[in-house]
């Protein structure tokens, strides 16, 4: 009997699918490191619309440099929706038209279904004993991290240092811009994007302490062995928010709005907090959060808005002859 | 009347014209027409920074220096392959066209975990204190690499079809070896190896892929100028960008010309030499 029902569900369902079922496809522009993760979520989430609508979802990826998938996606890339490393890129995009200039209030949290924070990678047993952001100024340390000028994660490891040297009793802006000279002072090579500089620390024994996205710091530990680097988490970061959006023309152009739509919002249901948090991204639900709580210790963080939001501090460090130009040498 | 030996030379003309403008003019016109939109005084502060100067000293000195390097030993590779029979020869020959079909973002990560200081090469060197990775001498390493390919390929044919008689003739006259070198054998060549220095030159003052591996980026010591345009796309500068690929451009434009004038002044000596 029981046997017979589950057939009949089965066959009713094929019907039904085989009825009205249609192949959608999704482009989804995203950055560098959120290959892997996305690669599960596209999973379970086709999986997850397959049951609830009987349709199938082909969900593409384009990976690239945040500014650069931005880029593509003003010059005609058809993606559907982006998921990228700063509100700033998304923001390039609406502006050319694209999607609407209130795109991060369309989605909970700033449109920033996971987080991320700036930590420290170290090599094994800390041997200069890194703690916190001013030893990273210490004689003799040689820090890695990539060029903010063409690095999404490379700006929030200077607006973290930035906001540090601010946050200290009696910091300000002339103090920070100082601290943030020195600290790149210790940088023996600028990579262009994250990945490289993590390949050129780990891979290369280059310099004795990474900034790096904590996901990237955790992936690191995980791909190289968990005796090889430490992380530190210092006394203070910054929240690392990326965003994601729909863009709206792409959508409406393929008519995809609805399944672009479930697309985002399952990155914040259970199943997909779950998958970022397995991905070593910080979940916004609480619940989640709870469970990886031993893989996220408690960090302080300050958030770019205390910075006056991604377009001020864009135009204030690192636009052409702004401050990063300003402290680098040549200028 | 005078007859051409192919017939629609309209034809293969209007060609080769709508050809040439489509695949190479049309995307400098847009070019330029970009970069116009940075003004004259923008062009100005961009062409007066240090860090741009530098750049483009690193890039052009560095492929200068690299097409210098490569036009010597590209000289000796290619007539060792030419003139010599020894066993491995066919393979050494077909492992020449490497750089042409490696990707070179890989050649550039070969050659930094090869010359970074936990490398196999730079291990021995770094203590030396030759720091290869990571400064300017991996950037003219880089650039080497891909360059190389370029003089061989061009000078090989014109040394098969080298004519030994006239080695004979100068021996038999009374000439030296450095005299059959330099006043019989290389005449000959400076045409050829002048082209195949131009092509690696250019090939060198364009690399981006390789060189940002192995340069470390330090803004005033190790960055090229293909990597201040990519910095200015990151910002959405576009009109930066473009008017500094306008001026990389013009530099390899005039670069090239005097080459070629420099074919034609020793094309003519020869000529008349003979």
């Amino acid at each position: 009997m029981k046997k017979r029902t589950v057939l009949l569900a089965i066959v009713g369902t094929l019907m039904a699918a085989s009825a009205m079922a249609k192949d959608v496809t999704l482009l989804n522009a995203s950055y560098d490191p959120t290959r892997e993760l996305y690669k599960d979520v596209n999973q379970a989430f086709a999986a997850q619309w397959k049951a609830q609508h009987g349709d199938t979802v082909t969900i593409q990826m384009s990976h690239g440099g945040s500014g650069k998938q931005a880029r593509s996606v003003v010059d005609g890339l058809p993606a559907d929706v982006v998921t990228l490393a700063l509100a700033y890129d998304v923001d390039a995009v609406a502006d050319h038209g694209l999607l609407a200039k209130d795109w991060q209030k369309r989605l909970p949290d700033n449109a920033s279904p996971y987080t991320s924070t700036i930590v420290f990678l170290v090599r094994k047993g800390n041997p200069k004993g890194i703690k916190d952001w001013p030893d990273l100024l210490k004689p003799g340390v040689k820090v890695i991290t990539p060029n903010p000028k063409t690095s999404g994660g490379a700006r929030w490891n200077f607006l973290a240092a930035w906001g540090y040297a601010l946050k200290q009793p009696g910091g300000n802006e002339v103090k920070a811009r100082a601290f943030v000279r020195d600290l790149y002072r210790q940088v023996p090579v600028l990579d262009t994007g994250a990945r490289g500089a993590t390949n050129t620390f780990a891979q290369r024994g280059i310099g004795d302490v990474l900034l790096a996205w904590e996901n990237e710091a955790l992936l690191s530990q995980r791909e190289l062995g968990k005796d090889g680097f430490q992380i530190v988490l210092p006394s203070i970061s910054i929240l690392a928010e990326p965003p994601v959006a729909i863009v709206d023309k792409n959508v409406d152009q393929h008519g995809t709005r609805e399944v672009a739509d479930a697309y985002l919002k399952f990155l914040y249901s259970p199943q997909g907090q779950e998958l970022e948090a397995k991905h070593f991204y910080r979940p916004r639900s609480a619940e989640v959060a709870r469970k990886y709580a031993a893989q996220f210790p408690k960090v302080n963080t300050f958030t770019i808005d205390e910075l006056g939001g991604w377009r001020q501090a864009q135009a204030k460090f690192f636009a052409d002859g702004a401050i990063f130009d300003q402290i680098g040498p040549g200028n | 009347m005078h007859r051409r030996v192919l017939p629609g030379f309209g034809i293969s003309l209007g060609y080769a014209v709508s050809y040439l403008g489509l695949i190479v003019l049309l995307p400098l016109a847009a070019l330029a027409w970009k970069a116009s939109g940075i003004g004259g005084e923008g062009l100005l502060r961009l062409l007066s920074s240090p860090r741009t100067l530098a750049a483009l000293k690193l890039s052009f000195g560095g492929a200068l220096l690299a097409a210098l390097i490569n036009a010597f030993i590209g000289l000796l590779v290619a007539w060792a392959l030419v003139r010599y029979r020894f066993p491995g020869r066919r393979l050494f020959d077909a492992l020449i066209d490497l750089p042409f079909a490696l990707p070179t973002a890989v050649a550039g990560i070969a050659l930094t975990a090869l010359y970074a200081p936990n490398g196999w090469l730079g291990r021995w060197l770094v203590p030396l204190g030759i720091q290869v990775a990571y400064a300017p001498l991996g950037v003219l390493l880089a650039m080497v690499f891909v360059g190389f390919p370029f003089v061989v390929r061009t000078l090989q044919p014109v040394l098969q079809s080298l004519d030994r008689d006239v080695e004979e003739a100068a021996e038999s006259l009374g000439a030296s070896r450095w005299q059959t070198f330099a006043r019989v054998i290389l005449p000959v060549l400076v045409p050829t190896l002048l082209t195949g220095f131009a092509l690696a030159l250019a090939r060198a003052v364009g690399e981006y892929g390789s060189v940002i591996f192995i340069a470390g980026n330090i803004p005033m010591r190790s960055e090229i100028a293909p990597l201040l345009i990519v910095q200015k796309l990151e910002a959405f500068d576009y009109a930066g960008a473009a008017a500094l690929g306008v001026v990389m451009l013009s530099f390899s434009f005039l670069l090239l010309i005097l080459i070629s004038l420099l074919q034609r002044w020793s094309n003519r000596w020869e000529e008349r030499a003979a």
